[in-house]
């Protein structure tokens, strides 16, 4: 057993794939933004600049090179963590990747964890009274909460919560923001190691609506995953063996098959990670959230290629990365993971 | 042919038969708003001016003249809930098809071929869904909208095709690989059928089964990402067709100051049909995935005549079943 199923092996395996499933990815990001008909500088300056100045453009920005030169440069250039800079306010991405990917963690952490808090105890007692009221009416919610469009259950919140004055939109208050100073540009720890009570509770009375928004589209697919896990589990041989031993039903469903239920909840968490983040870019939207996402819709709209090309190359290493070390988290605890 | 459109039904029994029915009848209703909408809506969805020429209220409350209120453009909110069903089911249709005629013939081809061409399209599918898909087709919505100057229906639809290509090649890749080692593969093979033949005539049928379940279940997701990329502005225009998503995004401003119309009708439109959607294909699922199936199971009548004398005229030899 240990010497085929060893741990350090298959993670070393698994951060060897790391970097071709990155180069993968950015070799179609780069496809999809570079090589495709039209000019990014025309696409996102066109009409506000001469033809001299438009040519100019180009060349600073490198896109007056050969396809095959620029596509070394910026594999690069991400290789050393340059994502380059925006074209309409000349900022590099890495210093926007900093300013606002603090937000978006602290809202995906906290959505993550409202999804486990609310998916796995539904998800439990569906399965365990399966095809009971209690059960249809957890599915349903379920599929609903799955359903429902996160921007819209947003501002359903806001419309609800707005009249109580409790706060609707953004991650601070003006106050706030301007007192606590930036050491880990997570607003919300730094107003832990800035000590400053009120700062931090104005902040977390932000996360609560955003947080729930986004943790309530997750937690569809965690209780439909633990449901299905506890009724597999719930069919286990051990799950027999114990009740043949006379071994109470709560226990049996406590100790047996509820651990069971639970693993495969650790690689789904992992591949949440693309859905989360495609939530997280329409909760930042609902919410004026300062956020990855919202500065992505903002460079959007200002049709500013580099600044998409960029933000979206950090979206995909991010991926990538946190899927690995996901499965390596998984291979830690369940052994049979391993190969 | 209407016996099998009808064997899901015959199949099914409990509560998968009665998703079914649910998604059915929810999807008909919105089928029906979108081909009648000229018909059932009380105005047109870029109409801001009713027959005596008086303007819409700005925002106005749900009342006998609009039913669920107008938004800050002027616009009657019912009127482009029902149109707006036209735009989801055109626009979904036309990416499902798409993703269909396109990744089905990918995955069979990539899976009979197998070698280096094998190797190529499973390397670029699998990271394209790796990818969050709506981060892909917010690119591709943000390339055509910026590079060729289209947002509209077609655009949207082509957006969308593009995320669900991988999933369509990747089930049929698969599944083809597995049926080309039978039996009846290598049988045609022996009587000298060319590989064209054995794609269309043998394969074909057997790849094919599950592309419905995945069919109504993009579908479904296609309407949630169609809203959220009207949402975040890459969508459909306003003048051109009515899209929820947009009128969504149009209701943000003025969520906080209490005005509930504009969020809560085009959103539950949203919801509803997503659900429907949801429903046909966790139905179908049921009773295409035989792991998931449960037969109904006849009962077993022992009449005195089947048993002493089974050829008896008058009785049904069909009630006896054994499961």
């Amino acid at each position: 057993m240990s010497s085929q199923g060893s741990v350090p092996r298959y993670v070393a395996q698994r951060l060897l794939l790391v970097i071709p499933m990155i180069w993968v990815l950015l070799t179609v990001v780069f496809v999809l933004l570079r090589v495709a008909p039209g000019d990014p500088i025309s696409a996102s300056l066109g009409g506000k600049l001469s033809a001299e100045a438009l040519a100019d453009a180009k060349h600073r920005a490198g896109l007056d090179r050969p396809l095959i030169v620029q596509y070394f440069d910026y594999i690069k250039d991400v290789a050393t963590l340059n994502f380059g800079n925006t074209f309409t306010d000349n900022r590099p991405i890495i210093d926007v990747v900093r300013d606002n990917g603090g937000a978006t963690l602290s809202l995906t952490v906290g959505a993550f964890l409202i999804a486990l808090l609310v998916g796995i105890p539904l998800g439990l007692l569906a399965g365990r009274r399966r095809d009971t009221v209690s059960d249809v009416v957890i599915r349903i919610f379920g599929v609903v909460s799955y359903a429902a469009p996160i921007f819209w259950t947003g501002l359903l919140m806001v419309i609800l919560v707005a009249p109580t004055g409790w706060p609707t939109y953004d991650i601070a208050s003006a106050e706030t923001k301007f007192l606590v100073e930036p050491r880990t540009h997570i607003l919300i720890v730094d107003t832990v190691l800035a000590g400053n009570t009120d700062a931090f509770l104005d902040v977390l009375q932000h996360h609560v609506l955003p947080c729930v928004a986004l943790g309530l589209l997750l937690s569809g697919v965690f209780i439909r995953l633990v449901r299905v896990n506890l009724l597999q589990s719930l069919k286990g041989d051990y799950v027999e063996a114990a009740r043949a031993r006379g071994v109470p039903e709560k226990y049996v469903i406590r100790r047996h098959a509820f651990r069971n239920a639970l693993v495969p909840v650790i690689t789904v968490v992992g591949l949440q990670v693309a859905l989360t983040l495609g939530g997280a870019v329409l909760t930042e939207k609902t919410f004026n959230w300062p956020g990855l996402g919202n500065q992505l819709v903002k460079y959007i709209v200002a049709h500013d290629y580099s600044a998409v090309q960029g933000l979206v190359t950090f979206f995909a290493i991010v991926v990538v990365v946190v899927s690995v070390l996901v499965d390596i988290v998984n291979a830690l605890i369940d052994p049979r993971v391993r190969y | 042919m209407l016996k099998l459109l009808l064997a899901p039904f015959r199949n099914t029994t409990g509560i998968a038969r009665w998703i079914l029915i649910t998604g059915l009848v929810i999807t008909a209703m919105f089928v029906i708003f979108a081909i009648f909408a000229p018909w059932i809506a009380p105005y047109g969805f870029a109409q801001k001016i009713d027959a005596s020429g008086d303007r819409f209220p700005k925002m106005g409350e749900p009342s006998a003249a609009h039913w669920f209120g107008t938004n800050d453009q002027f616009y009657d909110i019912l009127s482009r809930v029902i149109w707006g069903a036209r735009t989801e089911l055109t626009v979904v249709l036309l990416s499902v098809l798409l993703a269909v005629v396109i990744g089905v013939p990918l995955g069979l081809l990539s899976g009979f071929l197998g070698g280096w061409v094998d190797r190529a399209l499973v390397f670029v599918m699998d990271a394209l869904y790796a990818f969050p898909s709506l981060l892909l087709a917010i690119v591709f919505a943000f390339l055509l909208q910026a590079r060729l100057g289209g947002a509209g229906i077609l655009a949207a639809a082509l957006s969308l095709t593009a995320i669900y290509i991988p999933q369509y090649f990747r089930v049929v890749r698969s599944t083809t690989v597995s049926a080309r080692e039978e039996t009846y593969v290598e049988a045609a093979r022996a009587i000298g059928a060319k590989p064209r033949t054995i794609m269309g005539k043998y394969l074909f049928g057997n790849v094919i089964q599950s592309v419905p379940v995945i069919g109504t279940l993009n579908a479904a997701d296609a309407i949630s990402t169609l809203a959220a990329l009207g949402f975040v502005g890459l969508g459909i225009q306003p003048t051109e067709a009515a899209e929820w998503g947009y009128d969504l995004s149009r209701a943000l401003d003025d969520a906080a100051a209490g005005i509930w119309w504009t969020t809560l009708f085009p959103g539950l439109a949203i919801v509803l049909l997503v659900t429907g959607l949801t429903l046909i294909g966790e139905g179908l699922n049921e009773t295409v995935n035989p792991a998931l199936r449960k037969r109904r199971i006849r009962k077993v009548v022992l009449t005195r005549g089947s048993v002493t004398e089974p050829e008896r005229p008058g009785t049904d030899q069909n009630e006896v079943v054994t499961p």
